[in-house]
């Protein structure tokens, strides 16, 4: 038997993870879009990390 | 390869079989009567955080339904309904299902609170564990009220995804809850109804099975009679308006017609013609909520429009 033979079940894998990559690939898509988003509604994405930082205080953000 | 092997290769899963433990038409109620929440809850939500909730919402959906199928693999495999599923069928192990069931629910969870908030992400949470750990592994093959009770995790998704839009939980959402939860029980005993013995085969106390089809009848009835106060109070509520209204008035009185259609009937009249009125209520009860919930949709799309011309009564 030929070496480069396939199998039914390796078009089924084939298509299984060809699939997982598409899914993968428009999970990477979304976290770009929601970043985007989050990003350019101008919400605060530094969390406190135990050191004050003028971002973080009331009223220094109003320009 | 022997004849076994070989076997075991030929019914190596397909990516069909995972996305069927994940329960698609079951994720569709939830993604749905979640959208209308978001659409019709005040306050705007962006369309792309709109949809990852969604989507995240129905992961969360599907992980509780592979997480199900995990755990009732042994009475799936008895039931013809349900004999075909992925686990039962040998096509997915069942520790897959119960890896894959686990893993979506982290995931989900966790990335619903990072998209919307945490109320949201722990409603999700909350959804899950109630379908899987309260209705699942501790009332389905236990009483007969399984799915009165477990009814609660289906009803959910509009809560989550009112928080989705507001960060908290509204009268109307709860509205929609209370609809969801009250519609469950005819729904699933009018199929009970004309499956019977695939439940009794399998030894769960459907309330057809415990209490037989007269009593299941008449209960039927019953949670289709609730359902009329609860309908026209969502019509009244912050998210409802004429169409609601309307819908609320057509479904009712058809969702009550089929129900008294099925006290009339016997079992032996029932037999005779194929189950006919009783499958014509589960079709009716599908129709139901989804044209209720399309309805509450439409009204949110056009509350800026009439808002101009006709002051609609908010009750609640």
């Amino acid at each position: 038997m030929p070496i480069t033979r396939q199998h039914e079940l390796h078009v089924r894998r084939s298509r299984r993870n060809l699939l997982l990559a598409g899914l993968l690939g428009g999970f990477v898509v979304l976290i770009f879009a929601i970043t985007v988003v989050k990003l350019s509604s101008g919400q605060l994405m530094e969390a406190f990390d135990h050191v004050v930082r003028p971002s973080l205080l009331e009223g220094t953000n109003d320009g | 390869m022997t004849g076994a092997t070989a076997e075991k290769f030929i019914v190596e899963a397909d990516f069909d079989d995972y996305v069927t433990l994940l329960k698609p038409r079951v994720m569709s109620l939830a993604v749905f009567t979640a959208a209308v929440a978001i659409v019709a809850a005040p306050g705007f939500v962006h369309p792309v955080i709109a949809l990852a909730s969604i989507l995240f919402i129905a992961v969360g959906a599907g992980a509780s339904g592979a997480l199900n199928m995990w755990w009732d693999s042994d009475i799936d495999g008895i039931m013809m309904r349900t004999r075909n599923r992925p686990v039962p069928a040998g096509r997915v192990r069942r520790e897959d299902a119960f890896a894959l069931g686990a893993w979506l629910s982290g995931f989900s969870v966790v990335m619903l609170g990072l998209t919307a908030n945490f109320l949201a992400a722990g409603l999700l949470a909350f959804s899950i564990f109630f379908y899987v750990v309260i209705y699942t592994v501790c009332l389905k093959r236990v009483t007969p009220q399984n799915i009165v009770i477990g009814g609660a995790a289906g009803a959910l998704p509009p809560v989550i995804g009112w928080a989705v839009a507001t960060e908290g939980i509204g009268t109307a959402a709860i509205l929609m809850f209370l609809l969801i939860f009250i519609w469950t029980p005819p729904h699933f005993w009018a199929l009970a109804l004309f499956v019977k013995d695939d439940y009794a085969d399998a030894g769960i106390p459907m309330l057809t099975v415990t209490h037989g089809n007269r009593t299941a009848r008449w209960q039927i009835l019953a949670y289709t009679a609730l359902l009329v106060p609860v309908s026209l109070l969502l019509a009244f509520s912050e998210v409802g308006g004429p169409a609601t209204l309307l819908a609320a008035v057509w479904l009712n009185a058809s969702f009550l017609s089929a129900g008294l259609a099925l006290v009339r009937r016997t079992d032996s009249q029932s037999n005779k013609d194929g189950w006919t009125a009783e499958r014509r209520m589960f079709r009716i009860s599908l129709v139901f909520l989804f044209a209720l919930f399309a309805a509450v949709a439409a009204d949110a799309v056009l509350r800026p429009i009439l808002d101009g011309f006709l002051h609609w009564p908010h009750l609640v």
